[in-house]
């Protein structure tokens, strides 16, 4: 109870928890009292990493298939997403405003752009890499081709394809953090607004660290559940 | 014929017969390709026989037997599966009729093995109990463990992925199965269990069979019939292994089966198909004189001691014979021996390996049954093969 | 209907500012056209070659090693997992708040962000030459030396330079940022709307992107040029596009 009465006091006199602050140094003190002023931003962050890579996802996931059937998709699509993903994300937001404007919807449409190749690629990689002759002996069993698809090579493709996710997740929690470039909050917002205070750089972007640590490993968990087969080894 | 598995109770309640598969002028042309790649194959393969391709590399051995599930399309001509042309049916369900074991085996990493083993019957609609009767009969037909049915296919040895293929292949009982080389990831010792294994299980199941290899060997000892293929996709000739080896209709043929053809044949029959030859056999303290009749009715010139079984002591020197009545005198002891049941090439290489130029012959019981000699192996090499068989009924274990 | 003129207006004016000088919105100043466009341009190359350049010293030779070893499957794991999830802008806020301002520490900020991917595609390439190869190299009296020259680099260069093709991007669009560090770089226009406007914003965007396109599209054709023949036509060549692959991943099997 004290100690709530005393955070809320220091809050409202951020010199007062004495030189450190002052000082600019590196305050465990400061921190401790000011953690839940970055809890929004941090839920912010998340949802800028989690709805584009599931969009990104759903987006890459209609075109490998699109382009498993159509081989000659493949190059094209992986130019227009290769310059998707070559354009840095911050002029992206800019180069996005005439059309969308400042905020998430554009710093949205610029994620989801960026992960459609990472997601894309790690896909088809995922169904070629299917052995021929497992293709063989399931058609040849009597598989149609789309139940060869939904029963043998996606789930044959999961790890790649969870590969892919991995990677776009991480990738997307540091690019989020220049979301803040579009008007749409984040850990990038407390970074950028207070980047001469030690103590506020090393929490937020500690934060967004910590943050992709813990999606990649909850992203490894469900590759494992989904993929009980890869850990049975004689 | 029929794969109609909604009225059937027990897993395997109602084995279906074996189907009769025919190829009629079947010819394939790949797509810019100028020469065919099958050309005029014609082949009647009877219910519950198995056929074996043989043929070296680009004989289109694979192609033509890939052809009958579809997994190849038609050029030209027809194949009748049990009369009934395969170009009428859907690609997917007539694969679901025929079984299908390949080389690579190409089983699902992703999946246990009784998934793996259920493919097919999932594909039916097998109910879950009637697919779990299933794995269990045939991983105890195929001879391994229950408890494999939970594991996953990288658990698993060579050998035991290569009967899973087989047994995956079986599983929906199909009256047809098409094998390309399905023993040939393995080392030539468990290649020879598993053929021997197989063989076993066809003189049970009674499937027809369409087998692809290059090894004109196991083509001998799987076939019930072999057709061998030369470059092109042309039948050189469709016989028996017997006849095949007696009579190559060709010297593409004899070149292919190879400079030790007699042997081979040798290697298809038991001792106790050929004509041995009739020996004296003597007792200790018969009279001289009436031992002396038996040797000028028998086949050879020396007789052989027997015990009161008749089992063989050893072969009689003169000296037995010189008194009134027939001595132990022994000049050599009865070596070598084989059954009736051994393989003519194995009592063949007995007799070269050993001094004596004849062979002691016993039956079950142990008793003399007949004499051989590389004479008589001669003349059997130069009689009709009518009473030759089929390799497949050679195996025994 | 009538958003579309709108647009290619905003897009119009931005191409517009690139090429000639007006007065900044606050007033007062010339911003714009040509000579200053060329000036942020020159600085932005500057400390992305720069970066680029120190990334390779350091990074390519020990993996190179370390592959020709075949120790260090954890740095390269690490490495890649750790860079991927540092966000730039907090590298840079960390550089600004304990270290300070300037060329140095943006350029340190660039070299950190590039090393990552140089490091990872160096060995995996160095370990993905098929080992046999490497056998057959020194059972024909090759020295260590000589097979990293002769034959894993020639096989692992186009990884490498997959690689390189990433680090280079990443390093022209962080640089953007820069001036958050006082390092006026192309990212000036941008980050500074109070003088330059939405105008100059779109403006210096275009620039900034189509840079970045040129130089991806630029380490593509090297990628492909250094590419043995062999490989080419053993249809290993590299993808178009870079590969995103975790290293020390389980190859498939089939069974």
């Amino acid at each position: 109870m004290n100690a709530a009465v005393l955070a809320q006091l220091k809050i409202e006199t951020p010199g007062g928890s004495g030189s450190c602050v002052a000082d600019n140094g590196f305050c465990p003190e400061w921190i401790a009292d000011n953690l839940d002023r970055y809890w929004t931003p941090l839920l912010e962050h998340v949802f800028l990493t989690i709805v584009p890579v599931a969009i990104g996802f759903v987006i890459a996931l209609g075109l490998a298939v699109l382009a498993h059937r159509r081989r000659w998709l493949t190059g094209p699509i992986v130019t227009i997403t290769g310059i998707f993903f070559a354009i840095p994300s911050v002029a992206a937001f800019f180069l996005l405003q005439p059309l969308t404007g400042l905020g998430y919807t554009t710093a949205m449409v610029a994620l989801v752009s960026y992960t459609l190749l990472i997601i894309f690629r790690n896909i088809t990689n995922g169904l070629r890499n299917v052995p021929a002759e497992t293709r063989d002996a399931a058609l040849g069993q009597g598989l149609t081709d789309r139940q060869l698809l939904t029963r043998v090579e996606f789930p044959m493709a999961v790890p790649e394809i969870m590969a892919g996710l991995r990677i776009a997740t991480s990738t997307t929690v540091g690019l989020a953090a220049l979301a803040v470039f579009a008007g749409a909050g984040g850990l990038g917002s407390e970074i950028l607004t207070d980047r001469y205070f030690k103590s506020n750089v090393v929490v937020a972007g500690g934060l967004a660290v910590l943050l992709a640590a813990v999606l990649d490993l909850a992203l490894l968990g469900l590759q494992r559940v989904l993929t009980p087969w890869q850990r049975a080894r004689a | 014929m029929t794969t109609n598995t909604a009225d059937t109770s027990g897993p395997n309640a109602n084995p279906t017969p074996a189907a009769t598969l025919e190829f009629r002028h079947v010819q394939k042309v790949y797509p810019g390709s100028g020469q065919p790649a099958i050309q005029d194959l014609s082949l009647e393969i009877c219910a519950g026989e198995i056929c074996v391709l043989v043929g070296p590399s680009g004989c289109g051995k694979t192609t033509a037997m890939r052809m009958v599930n579809r997994m190849i399309d038609l050029s030209d001509g027809d194949i009748l599966l049990d009369g009934r042309s395969v170009r009428d049916r859907a690609p997917a369900e007539l694969r679901r009729e025929i079984g299908y074991a390949i080389q690579q085996i190409g089983l699902f990493p992703h999946q246990t093995i009784a998934e793996n083993i259920t493919t097919v019957p999932k594909l039916l609609g097998w109910s879950k109990d009637r697919q779990r009767a299933r794995v269990t009969e045939l991983l105890e037909l195929i001879g391994l463990d229950a408890e494999m049915a939970s594991r996953y296919p990288a658990q698993l040895s060579g050998g035991q992925r290569q009967r899973v293929g087989v047994a995956r292949a079986l599983a929906a009982d199909p009256p047809l199965m098409l094998m390309d080389e399905p023993f040939g990831a393995v080392d030539p010792i468990a290649r020879a269990r598993l053929q021997n294994e197989f063989l076993r299980l066809q003189a049970q199941l009674r499937k027809t069979i369409v087998f692809v290899t290059h090894d004109i060997d196991e083509a001998i000892k799987m076939g019930d019939k072999i057709a061998v293929l030369k470059t092109g996709g042309v039948l050189a000739q469709y016989a028996t292994p017997a006849e095949l080896l007696m009579y190559p209709a060709d010297k593409f043929v004899e070149d292919f089966v190879g400079a030790d053809r007699a042997l081979k044949r040798l290697a298809l029959q038991r001792v106790r198909d050929i004509d041995l030859w009739k020996a004296a056999l003597v007792r200790v303290g018969e009279p001289v004189a009436q031992a002396r009749a038996k040797l000028a009715d028998a086949d050879l010139p020396i007789a052989m001691l027997v015990d009161a079984e008749n089992r063989p002591q050893g072969w009689l020197s003169d000296r037995a014979f010189t008194g009134e009545r027939v001595t132990a005198e022994v000049r050599s002891p009865a070596e070598p021996v084989a059954d009736l049941d051994d393989v003519l090439r194995d009592a063949l290489s007995d007799l070269l390996s050993t001094e004596t130029r004849y062979g002691a012959v016993l039956d079950a019981r142990g008793a003399m049954a007949g004499v051989l000699s590389l004479e008589v192996i001669q003349h059997f090499l130069h009689a009709a093969p009518a009473e030759a068989r089929s390799g497949a009924e050679l195996v025994s274990e | 209907m009538s958003m579309t003129p709108a647009i290619l207006g905003d897009f119009g004016e931005g191409i517009e500012f690139l090429f000639s000088e007006r007065e900044s919105v606050s007033g007062g100043v010339q911003i714009g056209g040509p000579a200053e466009m060329a000036d942020f341009c020159a600085t932005h190359m500057l400390v992305s070659v720069a970066a680029v350049l120190i990334a390779c010293a350091l990074a390519i030779p020990l993996s190179l090693w370390l592959g020709h070893i075949g120790r260090g499957d954890f740095l390269a794991t690490a490495t890649s997992n750790v860079g991927r999830a540092v966000p730039s802008l907090a590298l840079l806020a960390f550089f600004i708040s304990f270290v300070g301002l300037g060329y140095v520490n943006v350029i340190s900020v660039l070299v950190l962000l590039a090393i990552p991917p140089l490091i990872t595609s160096t060995y995996v390439g160095m370990r993905q030459v098929d080992r046999d190869t490497v056998d057959a190299a020194r059972g024909q009296g090759m020295t260590g030396f000589e097979i990293v020259r002769k034959v894993e680099l020639p096989l692992a260069l186009p990884t490498i330079f997959g690689g390189l093709r990433i680090a280079a991007v990443t390093v022209v669009a962080t640089a953007t940022i820069a001036p958050l560090a006082n390092v006026q770089t192309l990212g000036e226009p941008i980050l500074t709307p109070q003088t330059y406007g939405i105008v100059g914003q779109i403006g210096a965007s275009i620039l900034v992107a189509s840079i970045t396109l040129l130089i991806d599209f630029l380490f593509a054709r090297l990628q492909r040029a250094v590419t043995p023949k062999g490989l080419k036509l053993a249809g290993d060549a590299p993808a178009k596009g870079p590969r995103f692959s975790l290293p020390t991943r389980r190859r498939l099997r089939s069974t």
